[in-house]
Parts: C-alpha cells; sequence; structure tokens
C-alpha cells in the first residue's frame, strides 16, 4: 500500500515535470529569441541562451515602430474598460439579485444572449455601427464594444456572488434609512472582493490582447493597440523575430503582474462564482 | 406595504440597469439584428442605400462554395482534436495535482501561463516555431529525432498548416480545463473516495467509477464552452495560416473576415456568421440535452 502510493507520486513527478517542459520550451524559445541578435534568429542548433545576447531588440522595438505609443493606447483602453465592466457589470448584478422589477427573468435571459454569440460574429454591424456613431478609428469605439461583450458573462458571475451576501446586513441598512444605492456601494460591494477580483482580471485581460475587433475598427497608427502593432509588426519585418518577441514580452508584463497579484483570488474566485456547475 | 416597496424599486431599478441595457442594445442586440438584415442583401458599403435585396442568395452562394466547406472541414477536425485532447490531458493533470504533492501551487501556475499569454503572440510564437528552414520543430525531427530527412514546409501545405494551429490551441488552452477540472475535483467529498479504498476499490476504478461520474456538471460545462471555441477559432487560423495556400486553410470566422473586408462582400460575411450561429446554438442544445439527461440532476 505504502509502496504504490510513493510509485504512484515519483509517477506524478515525472509526468509532471514533463507537461512543465512541454509548457516552458516555446515560451523560453520565445525569451532567448528576444535576446538574440538578427544574425541568430534562425541559428541551430538552438542555444540555451544566445551568445553573444543583446538588448537590441527591445531598444529597436520600443523605439522605432512606435510601441511605447501602442502601449500606452492599449493602457487606456484596458483601464477604461475594465473600471467601467466592474460598475457596470456589478450594477447590473445586483439589480437581478437584489431589486424587484417587472420583466426581471425575460431581462435576465436576454442579457445572457451575449454569453452564446461569440464576439467575432458581431464584427461586420459593429464595423457599420461604430461608422455612423462616429466611432472608427477611436479607441471609445474599442472600450465600449470590449465592455459590452463582456457584460453579460460578468453579470452572471457578480449576479451569483451578490445573492451569497447574507440579508440580513441589508434589512439592519434599511431600518437605518439606507436605500439601494448605499446598499450597493456600502454593504454588497466590499463584500464581494473575490468575485469582483475574477471580473477585473477577466475584462483586464480582454480588453489587453483583443485582435479581432481591433484589427477592424482602427485604421490610423495612431491609434493602434499593441495586440495590432506586434501582429503588424510581423508581417511587415517578417523575419526579425527578436524585436516580435521583444515587444510581445513587454506586452506581457501588465498581464504577468496582474495575474500574480490575483491569481489566489483567481483560483478562489472560480469556486465561489459557481462556474463548476 | 409590499405593493409600495415593489413600487418604489422601479426607478432604482431603471438606473441600475440602464447603463448596461443601453451598450447591450447599441453594440450586441442591434448588431445581431442588424446583421441579419445584411445577409439578405448585395450590400454596399459607401451608399447602404443602394443595396440589393437578394433574399437567400447570399446564404445559398455560401453553401455551395468549395471553400467554405473545406473552411468547415477544417473547422470541424480543428475542434473535435483540440477538444478532446484538451479534456483526456486537462483530466489527467488535474488529478494528479489533486494529490497533497509538494510545488502543487508552483505547477499550477505555470501549466497556466500559456493561458494568460494573448493569442496574438502564442500565434506569432508557433509560426516561428514551425518555420520552415531554421524552425526549432524542424530541427527536432531531422537533426534530433531523424524522424524525417529533409524540412517541412508546415506552412506551405494545405493539411500540414493545420498541425502548428491545432497544436497552439492545445498547448494554450489545456491549463484552462485543468483549473476548471481541479475546481470539480475539490468538490468531491474526500470521504467518499477513503470509502471506496477501504472497500478494495484500487486507483483507476475509483477515478472511472467515482470521480468521473461525480464530475458530471463540470464535464458538461467544458464540453460546450470547448466546442463553442473550437467552432469560433479565429485568432491562430488568421495569423498561422491566413487561409494560405489557395484559401485552403481557413476557419469559418477567418473566411467571413476575408468575405467581408477582403471582398468586400458584407451581405455574404454576414451569411457566413449567420450559418455558424445557427448551427452553434442547434449544436449547444442537443449537448445539453444528451450530456445532461442521465443524471437527471
Amino acid at each position: 500500500m505504502k509502496r504504490s502510493q510513493n510509485m504512484f507520486r515519483i509517477f506524478s513527478y515525472i509526468v509532471l515535470l514533463l507537461g512543465l517542459g512541454i509548457v516552458a520550451v516555446p515560451l523560453w524559445y520565445m525569451v532567448s529569441t528576444a535576446f538574440k541578435p538578427q544574425t541568430m534568429v534562425f541559428e541551430l542548433p538552438p542555444k540555451f541562451w544566445p551568445d553573444p545576447s543583446t538588448l537590441q531588440n527591445f531598444v529597436k522595438a520600443l523605439t522605432t515602430d512606435k510601441f511605447g505609443l501602442y502601449f500606452w493606447n492599449s493602457t487606456k483602453v484596458a483601464f477604461v474598460a475594465t473600471s467601467l465592466t466592474v460598475l457596470i457589470s456589478s450594477m447590473l448584478a445586483f439589480a437581478f439579485a437584489r431589486l424587484n422589477f417587472k420583466f426581471k427573468e425575460p431581462l435576465f435571459y436576454l442579457l445572457l444572449l451575449g454569453m452564446m454569440v461569440p464576439p467575432v460574429m458581431l464584427i461586420i454591424p459593429q464595423f457599420v455601427i461604430s461608422h455612423w456613431l462616429k466611432l472608427y478609428n477611436n479607441l471609445w469605439g474599442l472600450i465600449l464594444v470590449y465592455i459590452t461583450m463582456n457584460i453579460s458573462m460578468q453579470t452572471f458571475l457578480l449576479r451569483g456572488v451578490f445573492e451569497d451576501v447574507p440579508r440580513d446586513l441589508e434589512e439592519a441598512a434599511m431600518i437605518d434609512g439606507g436605500n439601494p444605492w448605499t446598499i450597493f456601494t456600502k454593504i454588497i460591494l466590499p463584500l464581494s472582493g473575490p468575485g469582483i477580483a475574477v471580473v477585473v482580471i477577466n475584462s483586464f485581460l480582454y480588453s489587453w490582447e483583443e485582435y479581432s475587433w481591433a484589427n477592424v475598427n482602427i485604421g490610423d497608427t495612431a491609434n493602434r493597440t499593441l495586440p495590432i502593432g506586434i501582429a503588424l509588426f510581423q508581417s511587415a519585418h517578417l523575419t526579425e523575430w527578436g524585436q516580435v518577441f521583444a515587444a510581445s514580452l513587454v506586452a506581457l508584463v501588465p498581464v504577468v503582474i496582474i495575474f500574480l497579484i490575483f491569481q489566489r483570488y483567481f483560483v478562489q474566485g472560480i469556486s465561489t462564482t459557481g462556474i463548476k456547475g | 406595504m409590499q405593493t409600495k416597496k415593489t413600487r418604489n424599486q422601479i426607478i432604482p431599478a431603471l438606473i441600475f440597469l440602464i447603463p448596461g441595457f443601453a451598450l447591450f442594445f447599441v453594440f450586441f442586440l442591434g448588431p445581431l439584428l442588424y446583421s441579419l438584415r445584411l445577409s439578405f442583401f448585395h450590400w454596399n458599403f459607401a451608399h447602404p442605400d443602394q443595396s440589393v435585396f437578394i433574399g437567400l442568395k447570399n446564404y445559398t452562394d455560401t453553401l455551395k462554395d468549395a471553400t467554405f466547406r473545406r473552411a468547415i472541414i477544417n473547422t470541424g477536425v480543428y475542434t473535435v482534436i483540440t477538444v478532446v485532447v484538451k479534456m483526456v490531458l486537462g483530466f489527467f493533470v488535474a488529478v494528479l495535482l489533486n494529490q497533497k504533492i509538494r510545488g502543487r501551487a508552483f505547477f499550477r501556475v505555470a501549466y497556466y501561463l500559456p493561458v494568460i499569454t494573448s493569442w496574438v503572440i502564442v500565434s506569432l510564437l508557433f509560426t516561428y516555431m514551425f518555420s520552415g528552414q531554421g524552425g526549432l520543430v524542424n530541427y527536432f525531427l531531422k537533426d534530433v529525432l531523424h524522424l524525417v530527412n529533409k524540412n517541412i514546409m508546415w506552412l506551405a501545405d494545405p493539411i500540414l498548416a493545420l498541425v502548428p494551429v491545432v497544436l497552439v490551441d492545445i498547448w494554450k488552452g489545456v491549463g484552462w480545463t485543468v483549473v476548471i477540472f481541479l475546481s470539480g475535483l475539490q468538490a468531491i467529498p474526500v470521504e467518499l473516495l477513503e470509502a471506496a479504498a477501504v472497500d478494495g476499490a484500487n486507483r483507476w476504478q475509483r477515478l472511472i467509477k467515482i470521480m468521473l461520474p461525480m464530475m458530471r456538471g463540470t464535464i458538461v460545462f467544458l464540453v460546450v464552452v470547448l466546442v463553442l471555441g473550437g467552432l469560433n477559432a479565429y485568432v491562430p487560423f488568421k495569423l498561422i495560416t491566413g487561409g494560405d495556400p489557395m484559401g485552403q486553410t481557413h476557419s469559418i470566422l477567418t473566411l467571413m473576415y476575408h468575405a467581408t473586408f477582403e471582398s468586400l462582400d458584407f451581405g455574404k460575411g454576414a451569411a457566413i456568421s449567420y450559418l455558424l450561429t445557427l448551427f452553434v446554438f442547434v449544436l449547444s442544445f442537443v449537448q445539453l440535452k444528451l450530456l445532461r439527461k442521465p443524471a437527471g440532476e
């Protein structure tokens, strides 16, 4: 019994380490390529670490092709879209979890329709509407669409979280003369930290790395976001992989930071929001 | 009292609902219906008033189009392979990570890194690794493993070009299925597994007889979500193959993009997207019916 336990443990480690290798090789290859001089990009056999290594790719990527500007555009879009997604979807979730009004059920199901239709499918009509509303080539065109494509799922998650907040607290606040807005901001939101954290992660990741809609809605160089900048850079400079990955790594920094900060909430969030069904 | 309370909440409800539903109507529901309209027209983007109503012609043309049929096959094969592999690998890794072993948190974070790396970046990374000359994959196959004797031109072949597209999805997606499976596994009572072990059930029997049936909900959720994701594959196809060579490697949605923004046939693009939506709805419905039923939950 004990023996088979140990055997299984060793077997587990071997399999997990093998998996780790498969996950790590492409990532490592990307990192090392970002430090390769252009002449070594296709050098074989591949070295564990390029010799000589260089920071030139980072310098070039950040200075020549406006990556600084793209980074700033992505930051603005992600920051505004994430804040507004949190605000708007928690307001919706509060209404569906706590208020009584006519057509509550049908409205909720209508909103859930947004989870069934994948975003790329709507880019054609959204493109037409974006022209009408003068949002073409405008970062607000990205922000408003990103919020919309996220609110169904995030409202669904948050409604579940809000419903778990005990009602006694609200009744006390009601008696003290609190209105729905104070209950929302003073009781429900402060008690829903992990759920909100999940929404922050979801909507930040979405708006930081969204490609399809940005590719369609942004024409001017000045308004490009990072995913578009990186993809276009690659097609314009087919073999300058060092610079492509230097820019990619810079783009990944905020994502990894957010992930590491919220990682604890993230796994917690999956179980509290009832995704497991 | 009760009626007064109900009436009072209409105003606050409106305040809470209006911002969200305004966006939802303008950028989701409106476009969804508008797209249906587009799909019945030979659409003139510059002068919409000169668009011509052509009934179902966009749909019939699309269904007759060999490139579209090819895109369906590509998307179908991609979906089946990636969903099956991600489910199986994800399940076994989750079972291994569900023990009390050292470095559990580390493995979980490490496996999740590809998930948070953006589609654009991983697609370019796999394009680079699958380069015909000097690519890492060819190097392994030719110079390390000696499985082939000359470099494979992955992206020049209509079938081989799909290999990096499938692999990137599996590589990027397994970490997510692991996390979802783990949360499902953690909901299984430990006492149940211990009782089974005392009764002489071995590890494999516990896996098949207890864990799998207990995780029906998780499995249904994953199958539905992963199939939906697979059928809507876009970025990896767009950035790795771009539909080349000769339009043989499109997914349904890259073909939609191509029809709309390169051939400027908005009506046909909209028809393609509606055909896909229709199919996705029917399939999701059938999946939920089939997978939910036996448990009678």
